[in-house]
């Protein structure tokens, strides 16, 4: 489904990676691991098409995805290191604009997600005075709103999320490749449960 | 014709051919340049109304020319890094850009000194010289944004962007600004009609313009080849090049 | 999804933030006031010469007061992340860039234009003048703030890009300048400034045809 061919990547005065391959398909798992600045954050920019790799191509279902950017953004879901929440926006009002520039079709009631985020009680407060770690969750709250999006491309899920939280989130991913869509994520912690990591990436 | 432009796209290959053109531009700089200024300062008449004041415009002509020239240039190099995503395209809007800024200072300096005797005063509110110091306001935006990018990829891809957007509004500025000259014509001091140039005075201004085309090629392809290795410092042809001197410096 | 809706959600979000966030609705309105102040005390109160320059005044304030409303108009959005989200849309990201752009002109251009008649008081001016400088604002204002946003976009992932954002987009201003002080100064003698007002009407047109693709490109690079 989600293709990366000699993908190269030069930024400023390093080399962060060169002819790296990889392939995902539907129902499967990436996972990027290595050390802090060793690319992880950069090489899922790359694959979200964010950022152009030096040299190399991303396809999605065989295409480029310059070329089929339109299906590609509408099948994609990216949440980066920066969460994109909206500080002066409270949770509700965060997810509903979300929403409305993702999806083709929107929620009548946001109140079953909010509350599987844990955000249940949270969602009027301006998003600013939120934890991190909640402000984070707002972010997630997007994994629970969709059935459109089949990849998924996160950038460390796991951080800043409590014991309870990242359970919930083992299982939203579950059902997600359950149904047939892919995730490429980084994670510091060690993996040694639920998730089945179908390929993995060492960087650095 | 696509097929046989394609490897001067490559770094590497424009950086080997770039250093073969060089002694040749200069050549052609010097010879040109030299014989024009001698025919220019010597040998042609003196104006009947300006004297000998006229023989700036040896200089001033080219470089005003040529400042507008490496403004279009830049553009072009800009649209065709955008368009081909060609990489020595951005590159050499970096390389043209410092030179292009020092043509329009030269542009700048020699007008305000022709104007002294001509307007009796050094600045003078004139179009063209309005138009040339906005230009040069545009070099110096370009210039300043570049440096501040860290990473120079993104940098010269931002600065192209900033190119085609400048040369869309050069036309616009220069008719906006001749527009608001006439408008204000009461407040100007005399005015010269346009110069008609006299033939003897105008085959060594030809040389000039083309001797200042050869300069402004020559300190660009220098440029260039700078900023090749700068960027390109990571990739192995630079350091097999590097290998190889270093190992016929020992 | 419908464009139009798209671009009305994006608008309203950026009333919102704006409402919430009251000081980016006050600080540019009380940098306008305060240009303003400054020419009758640099050149002196004498009310011929305040006539004389109003106009021109009030224009190179409300320039300086859009440069200093742009500048941080993605720079919020940059740094949380939600640019990035902007991007990844299926949504054009031109659109939603030019909805933004706009919304933060009204929320600029309103205020502006209540306020305004302080200067018929403090330069002097007669009715018609004002009118018609308020008139070349509307018009003229809009092409200044693309120029400007579009500043903001090449400068978005520079730290301290304001000065050079500045320095960039000044001289774009200058057509711009001319025209609408050219109306002003036809309107003042007398004369049909029509064609000036068509001519700042074109520059509009092509710069909203214009700016949000130099904006999107610009911020993809940024992004990157």
């Amino acid at each position: 489904m989600l293709r990366g061919t000699s993908l190269t990547c030069y930024r400023q005065d390093s080399i962060l990676f060169e002819n790296l391959d990889l392939a995902l398909d539907a129902g499967e798992i990436l996972l990027v691991e290595g050390r802090n600045g060793a690319g992880k954050s950069t090489l899922l920019r790359i694959l979200s098409g964010l950022l152009r790799p030096t040299s190399g191509e991303v396809s999605y279902q065989q295409e480029p995805i310059d070329n089929v950017l339109d299906t590609f953004n509408q099948d994609l879901l990216y949440i980066g290191h920066k969460p994109g929440v909206e500080p002066h926006l409270s949770a509700e009002e965060n997810i509903r604009y979300w929403e409305k520039l993702h999806q083709q079709e929107t929620l009548s009631d946001l109140v079953p997600v909010i509350q599987s985020v844990g955000l249940y009680g949270y969602e009027d407060i301006p998003a600013a005075q939120l934890s991190a770690g909640q402000q984070r969750r707002v972010a997630l709250a997007r994994l629970w709103l969709t059935k459109e999006k089949r990849i998924w491309i996160l950038d460390e899920p796991f951080t800043a999320i409590d014991v309870k939280g990242v359970a919930l989130l083992q299982q939203r991913i579950q059902s997600h490749l359950a149904q047939g869509g892919c995730l490429v994520m980084t994670s510091h912690q060690p993996f040694n449960d639920i998730l089945k990591i179908d390929h993995r990436i060492v960087l650095g | 014709m696509w097929k046989w432009l394609h490897p001067y796209a490559k770094p590497e290959v424009t950086y080997h051919f770039c250093a073969k053109l060089i002694p040749w531009l200069w050549l052609f700089t010097f010879g040109l340049l030299v014989v024009g200024t001698v025919w220019g300062l010597a040998f042609s008449p003196e104006d009947y109304q300006q004297g000998d004041t006229v023989r700036i415009m040896y200089i001033h002509v080219p470089a005003a020319i040529w400042s507008m020239g490496a403004y279009s240039s830049m553009a072009i190099a800009a649209l065709i890094g955008f368009v081909w995503q060609i990489r020595l395209a951005d590159m050499a809007i970096s390389a043209i850009a410092p030179v292009g800024a020092g043509f329009t200072v030269i542009a700048l300096l020699t007008g305000a000194i022709w104007g002294k005797p001509m307007w009796g005063t050094w600045w003078e509110w004139d179009a063209r010289l309005t138009s040339e110091l906005i230009l040069f306001f545009q070099y110096i935006g370009i210039i300043a944004l570049y440096h501040a990018f860290e990473d120079k990829q993104q940098g010269a891809k931002i600065v192209g962007i900033l190119a085609i957007v400048g040369v869309i509004n050069l036309p616009i500025i220069h008719f906006s600004v001749e527009w608001w000259q006439t408008l204000h014509q009461g407040a100007s001091i005399t005015k010269l009609e346009k110069p008609s140039v006299d033939t003897s005075l105008l085959w060594p201004l030809l040389l000039n313009i083309l001797g200042f085309a050869f300069f402004f090629a020559s300190l660009v392809c220098m440029r260039l080849r700078t900023e090749i290795l700068s960027r390109e410092q990571h990739r192995p042809w630079v350091k097999a090049l590097v290998m190889e001197k270093s190992v016929d410096g020992v | 999804m419908n464009w139009w809706h798209v671009f009305f959600t994006v608008m309203k979000k950026e009333w919102l933030l704006s409402f919430r966030q009251k000081s980016d609705l006050i600080n540019p309105l009380a940098f306008f006031l305060l240009v303003l102040t400054l020419f009758p005390i640099a050149v002196g109160p004498f009310p011929k010469l305040l006539q004389q320059i109003g106009p021109g005044v009030i224009w190179v304030a409300a320039v300086l007061a859009t440069l200093l409303a742009a500048e941080r108009m993605f720079k919020q959005s940059f740094h949380d992340g939600s640019l990035e989200q902007q991007a990844l849309s299926s949504v054009p990201f031109s659109l939603t860039l030019i909805a933004k752009v706009v919304a933060n002109w009204f929320v600029l251009l309103v205020p502006l234009i209540l306020i305004s008649p302080v200067t018929l008081m403090f330069f002097h001016l007669n009715f018609e003048i004002w009118f018609v400088t308020i008139l070349t604002l509307i018009i003229g204002g809009l092409t200044i703030f693309l120029f400007s946003a579009v500043g903001a976009a090449l400068t978005v992932s520079l730290h301290r890009g304001s000065v050079l954002m500045a320095l960039l987009v000044i001289p774009l201003y200058i057509p711009v300048l001319i025209f609408a002080t050219g109306a002003i100064n036809a309107a003042s003698l007398g004369f049909a400034y029509h064609g000036q007002l068509a001519i700042l009407g074109a520059m509009m047109i092509v710069s909203l045809l214009a700016a949000p693709f130099a904006m999107s490109t610009a911020i993809r690079v940024g992004l990157g």
